[in-house]
C-alpha cells in the first residue's frame, strides 16, 4: 500500500515540478524544499493534489515539514490519514 | 567587523558620515558613467524611499532629484502627506500621479476581487482584505498564506488560500508596483534621469519586491544596509521624525497590513540581528540572547530566511541567454 502511495507521489512530483526529469527527483527522505524542488507555491499545489487524490483535508496543524517536506514524509502522512479515515 | 562575542544591536552601528560619502560616490559615479542628469525617486512616505531621496539630494543636489507620489485606492490617508513632507523638506520637485485610474483600466481591482472570491464567494463591494502569513517563531509549520476579509459590517474572517486564489491575488496586486515603475521610467526618460530602487537589505535579500516592479531600477543605494542602519542613516540625514516613527506597512491591501504579517517573521530590528547572525555565522545562542528568542526560534527564523532565498532567487535573475554575447557582456 505504501509503495503505491510512494509511486503516486513520485510521479506527481516528477511530472508537476521537474518536467518529467526523474533524474532530478531527490531521494525519498531528502527535503523537497531544501533541494529546491518545491517552494511555498509548490506546497499549495501539493496540498491540493493530496486533497483531490486522496479525498481528505490537510489541516493547518498538519502543514509540517515532516508531513509534506519529502516523499518519505508524505507517504507516512498519507498512510496515517488513510488509517484515520478508515478507523 | 564586530566580533561575535559582543553581538547585539550595536553590531549594526555604522560610521554614518562615511557611509553617506560611499553611497554618494556610487550615485555620482553611476550617473557619470551612464551620462544621466539626475534621479527619480518614488516616494511612499516610508523610511526607505525617504532615505533614498535624501541620499540622492546629498549626491546631486535638490535640483537634480524628482519625486513621484503615486497613491491608489488602498493607500493609507497619511501616505501622501508623509511623502510630500519629504519632497518639501529636502526641497526637490515632485508630482502626484494617482495610479487608481490606470489600475482600474488594466483590471487590477476587478482581477483582485475575482481571485479573492475563489475562497470567499461573497467578497465584493464594501469588503476589505489583506493576505497574511502565520508566525514563524511559534512552531515548525510551513508558512502558507491566508486571506483576512472584513465584511461591510466589520466582521472579520480568515481563509487559507488555494493556489489559484493566491497566484491571482499576487498577480493583481503586482500591477501596483509595475504601474508605479512604468511612471518612474517615463519621468526618468523625459528628464534623462535614472530610476532608483529603494529596498533595504532585508527586502533585497528576502525577495520582498516585485520583479519588473519595485525590483526594477538603475541604482539601489541602500540595498546593502540592514533596516536598523537605514533608520540610523535617516536620522543622520535629517529625515523628518514623522517618517522615521511610522510603522512599516505594505500600503497595498485595503486592510492595514504590517510587513511582519505579510512577509517578515519578526519586527525589523530582530530580523536584522537574525539575518546578520546567519550571514556571519554568529553562534545561535548569542543571536537568541540578543533577540530574546529561544535557540529553537532562531533556527526557525534561519530556515525561513533560507527558504525565502530559494523561493525568490528567480526574482533576482536577469534574462537568461543560451550563450554569452561577448561583444555586450565582455
Amino acid at each position: 500500500m505504501e509503495s503505491q502511495i510512494t509511486q503516486t507521489l513520485r510521479a506527481f512530483i516528477t511530472d508537476n515540478y521537474l518536467f518529467g526529469d526523474r533524474a532530478r527527483l531527490p531521494a525519498d527522505d531528502a527535503s523537497l524544499l531544501e533541494t529546491g524542488v518545491i517552494d511555498s507555491t509548490g506546497v499549495l499545489e501539493l496540498i491540493e493534489f493530496l486533497e483531490s487524490e486522496y479525498g481528505f483535508t490537510v489541516e493547518d496543524t498538519e502543514t509540517l515539514p515532516e508531513n509534506l517536506g519529502s516523499v518519505a514524509g508524505l507517504t507516512r502522512y498519507v498512510s496515517a490519514k488513510q488509517r484515520q479515515g478508515a478507523a | 567587523m564586530t566580533t561575535t562575542t559582543d553581538f547585539g544591536p550595536r553590531t549594526l552601528d555604522l560610521d554614518l558620515a562615511a557611509e553617506t560619502d560611499r553611497i554618494v560616490a556610487m550615485i555620482r559615479g553611476y550617473l557619470t558613467t551612464h551620462r544621466r542628469k539626475g534621479a527619480v525617486v518614488a516616494l511612499s512616505g516610508g523610511i526607505d524611499s525617504s532615505v533614498t531621496a535624501a541620499l540622492c539630494v546629498a549626491a546631486l543636489g535638490p535640483g537634480r532629484v524628482f519625486g513621484l507620489h503615486m497613491p491608489e485606492r488602498a493607500s493609507s490617508p497619511e501616505t501622501i502627506s508623509l511623502s510630500r513632507s519629504i519632497s518639501d523638506h529636502f526641497g526637490f520637485d515632485s508630482v502626484v500621479e494617482d495610479i487608481a485610474t490606470t489600475l482600474e483600466a488594466v483590471g487590477c481591482y476587478r482581477r483582485y476581487d475575482e481571485a479573492v472570491r475563489r475562497v470567499v464567494p461573497e467578497y465584493g463591494e464594501g469588503w476589505k482584505s489583506k493576505i497574511v502569513l502565520p508566525s514563524v517563531v511559534d512552531d515548525d509549520a510551513l508558512r502558507l498564506y491566508s486571506i483576512v476579509v472584513e465584511d461591510p459590517q466589520g466582521e472579520r474572517s480568515r481563509h487559507r488560500l488555494t493556489i489559484e486564489a493566491y497566484l491571482g491575488i499576487v498577480a493583481a496586486t503586482n500591477f501596483k508596483q509595475r504601474v508605479r515603475k512604468m511612471l518612474e521610467y517615463h519621468h526618468a526618460d523625459r528628464l534623462n534621469y535614472v530610476t532608483t530602487g529603494t529596498p533595504n537589505r532585508l527586502e533585497y535579500d528576502q525577495g520582498f519586491f516585485v520583479k519588473l516592479g519595485d525590483g526594477a531600477a538603475d541604482i539601489k543605494p541602500i540595498a546593502h544596509l540592514y533596516k536598523t542602519q537605514v533608520y540610523a542613516l535617516a536620522e543622520h540625514l535629517g529625515v523628518p521624525e514623522a517618517v522615521r516613527t511610522r510603522p512599516s506597512t505594505t500600503d497595498t491591501y485595503s486592510l492595514a497590513q504590517s510587513q511582519e504579517e505579510f512577509y517578515f517573521s519578526l519586527p525589523h530590528h530582530l530580523m536584522d540581528l537574525c539575518l546578520y547572525g546567519l550571514n556571519h555565522d554568529v553562534p545561535v545562542d548569542q543571536v537568541a540572547s540578543a533577540t530574546g528568542l529561544t535557540a529553537e526560534q532562531v533556527e526557525r527564523v534561519y530556515r525561513d530566511i533560507e527558504q525565502k532565498r530559494r523561493t525568490t532567487a528567480y526574482l533576482h535573475e536577469p534574462p537568461v541567454l543560451v550563450e554569452n554575447v561577448p561583444e555586450i557582456h565582455g
